[in-house]
């Protein structure tokens, strides 16, 4: 595989994002090196082609952001909305994770190694979330599909007004928010929880330490004793 | 939007530097505070019986060495002046109060931004590094120090609502963010006798802290009263002289990040601060936890 180097101290980051924007023909099965990143914004925002990017360091805002198909890794830590409205591939942050991590994400995979900060997988739209240590309050607000594990506790209002999203928590949960409540885990469940440790490097954990959380559905659904507002 | 900055110097052979190494980090926020810039910077201290008053005059071409000498004259007393572009430090061993009353009554144009034994004051319009130049906080020597860049979105870009501001000696805050009961905050305060030099949200915060203290609060006691009273978004940076504090509200809605090294403790909006740090490395880099209090003593 090929490998190219840049290096943000002497390169402008403009540059090396148009680069990576170039025709997919052109940079699939490409290995991407980003040096120096040095708390940049907006590094490695918007790919679209079979990438393989490493980013040497930490991270600013949005940090692969809108990804489809790449893979980015960032060896430090990412500043807010890192993978925020991915559609596809997968992003992993060796370090920790700012605010709005994967917010509204679609699809992918997005795995943090160390802990998330507040409001982690807002508006979550379909991607799977796989954080290795904890996350802050106000997680998975308003999530509507997707999965979102966490290995490690949960803050406050955890899944407020959340529609179809599954959350897997192993630690402990601060507060739930509205209309979440605790679930049973049924084996489908317990498989997509499995296949997800696995794919994220947490082969070793077992399923059964995880709870699960999700809609109470009292929220989103009309109720009928609510007809003669209309 | 606002950038914050702080350096604690933990190694004393770097002290002598802390400008050198603060000046990136400054420079770094200029996206987040492009209108103004200010620091207070925590140097060697003077004698016992003295004070230092860090004074801003608002024109250029002000005559400190005129002020010096009325001053000496009209009180009998030795005065030191130091002129630095449009401000100044006055050290003197008069008591705070006779001084403040003195420059009110014949220099009411001038402002008081500070009153401490260690700590001066610097804050003006113009980008960071304009501000920077001005007060050549390049060759800055000093323990720590609180720096902060504005982008102003609730009152006027002049130099006495930039930051940071005081609460008594040698103790400064910084803000990024914004408070929505600012005027009420300020309406109580003055009924119970603080006073205000502007209608900025930040010196209402600052006003608060000020207040509770004076009511017997130790520091993190008032800041648990600010959490209940201060409505609104904040990153607080507070500086005193022996220590840098910190508090994120709530919502955790503006930034911060820490990088702690045995040399030094670094504070900053955002990474990109940090990144030029001497074993940046090295040093154990996080973020503050919401309405926790996090406090490095020298």
């Amino acid at each position: 595989m090929e490998t190219l180097k840049f290096d943000l101290d002497t390169k402008s980051l403009r540059e090396v994002n148009q680069f990576l924007h170039g025709d997919a023909s052109g940079l699939n099965g490409k290995s991407i090196v980003i040096e120096n990143p040095n708390g940049a914004h907006n590094i490695a925002v918007g790919l679209k082609a079979e990438l393989d990017v490493t980013i040497k360091g930490h991270a600013g805002y949005y940090a692969a952001g809108m990804n489809q198909i790449a893979k980015v890794t960032i060896e430090g830590s990412a500043g807010s909305g890192v993978a925020e409205n991915m559609m596809s591939g997968h992003v992993h942050v060796k370090g920790f994770a700012s605010n709005a991590a994967g917010a509204t994400a679609n699809g992918g995979l997005l795995v943090i190694d160390g802990d998330a900060g507040l409001r982690c997988a807002i508006a979550l739209k379909g991607a799977d979330i796989v954080v290795g240590g904890s996350v802050g309050s106000f997680s998975a607000f308003m999530a509507q599909a997707g999965n979102f594990v966490i290995l490690g506790d949960a803050g406050e209002g955890l899944g407020d007004s959340i529609y179809e999203a599954k959350v897997f928590v192993r630690g402990k949960v601060k507060s739930l928010g509205a209309d979440c409540e605790e679930k049973t885990m049924n084996a489908e469940d317990r498989q997509i929880l499995a296949d997800l440790l696995k794919k994220s490097g947490y082969a070793d954990v077992s399923p059964d330490s995880f709870k699960q959380y999700g809609s109470a559905r009292t929220l989103y659904h009309f109720h009928v004793d609510n007809a003669g507002a209309y | 939007m606002c950038g914050i900055v702080g350096l604690l110097v933990r190694n004393p052979k770097m002290r002598d530097s802390i400008g050198e190494l603060m000046l990136p980090m400054l420079i770094g926020m200029t996206e987040r505070g492009p209108d103004s810039a200010g620091m207070a910077i925590f140097g060697a201290p003077v004698s016992a019986d003295a004070r230092k008053f860090s004074l801003y005059s608002g024109v250029a071409d002000f005559n400190w060495t005129k002020l010096g000498h009325d001053f000496e004259k009209h009180l009998s007393i030795k005065a030191k002046i130091e002129p630095k572009a449009n401000h100044a430090v006055l050290t003197t061993t008069l008591e705070p109060a006779t001084v403040k009353i003195w420059l009110k009554e014949h220099y009411p144009q001038l402002h008081l931004l500070s009153v401490g034994q260690l700590m001066d004051i610097y804050k003006d319009i113009g980008t960071p590094a304009q501000v920077a130049e001005r007060y050549d906080f390049k060759n800055f020597k000093g323990t720590h120090l609180v720096g902060h860049t504005r982008m102003a979105t609730e009152s006027a870009v002049t130099p006495a609502h930039a930051h940071p501001f005081t609460a008594g000696e040698d103790w400064c805050l910084v803000h990024n963010g914004s408070l929505s009961n600012a005027n009420s905050l300020r309406r109580k305060l003055q009924y119970e006798g603080i006073e205000f030099e502007t209608d900025n949200d930040t010196e209402a915060a600052c006003r608060f802290l000020q207040w509770r203290m004076r009511e017997g609060d130790d520091l993190e006691t008032a800041l648990n009263h600010g959490f209940e009273e201060l409505d609104g978004f904040y990153t607080l940076l507070m500086g005193t002289s022996t220590e840098l504090a910190l508090v994120r509200d709530p919502y955790g809605c503006k930034p911060a990040i820490i990088a702690e090294h045995d040399d030094y403790v670094a504070i900053a909006s955002e990474f990109r601060s940090l990144a030029h740090l001497p074993d940046i490395k090295n040093a154990k880099v996080f973020e503050p936890s919401p309405k926790e209090m996090y406090v490095w003593k020298l």
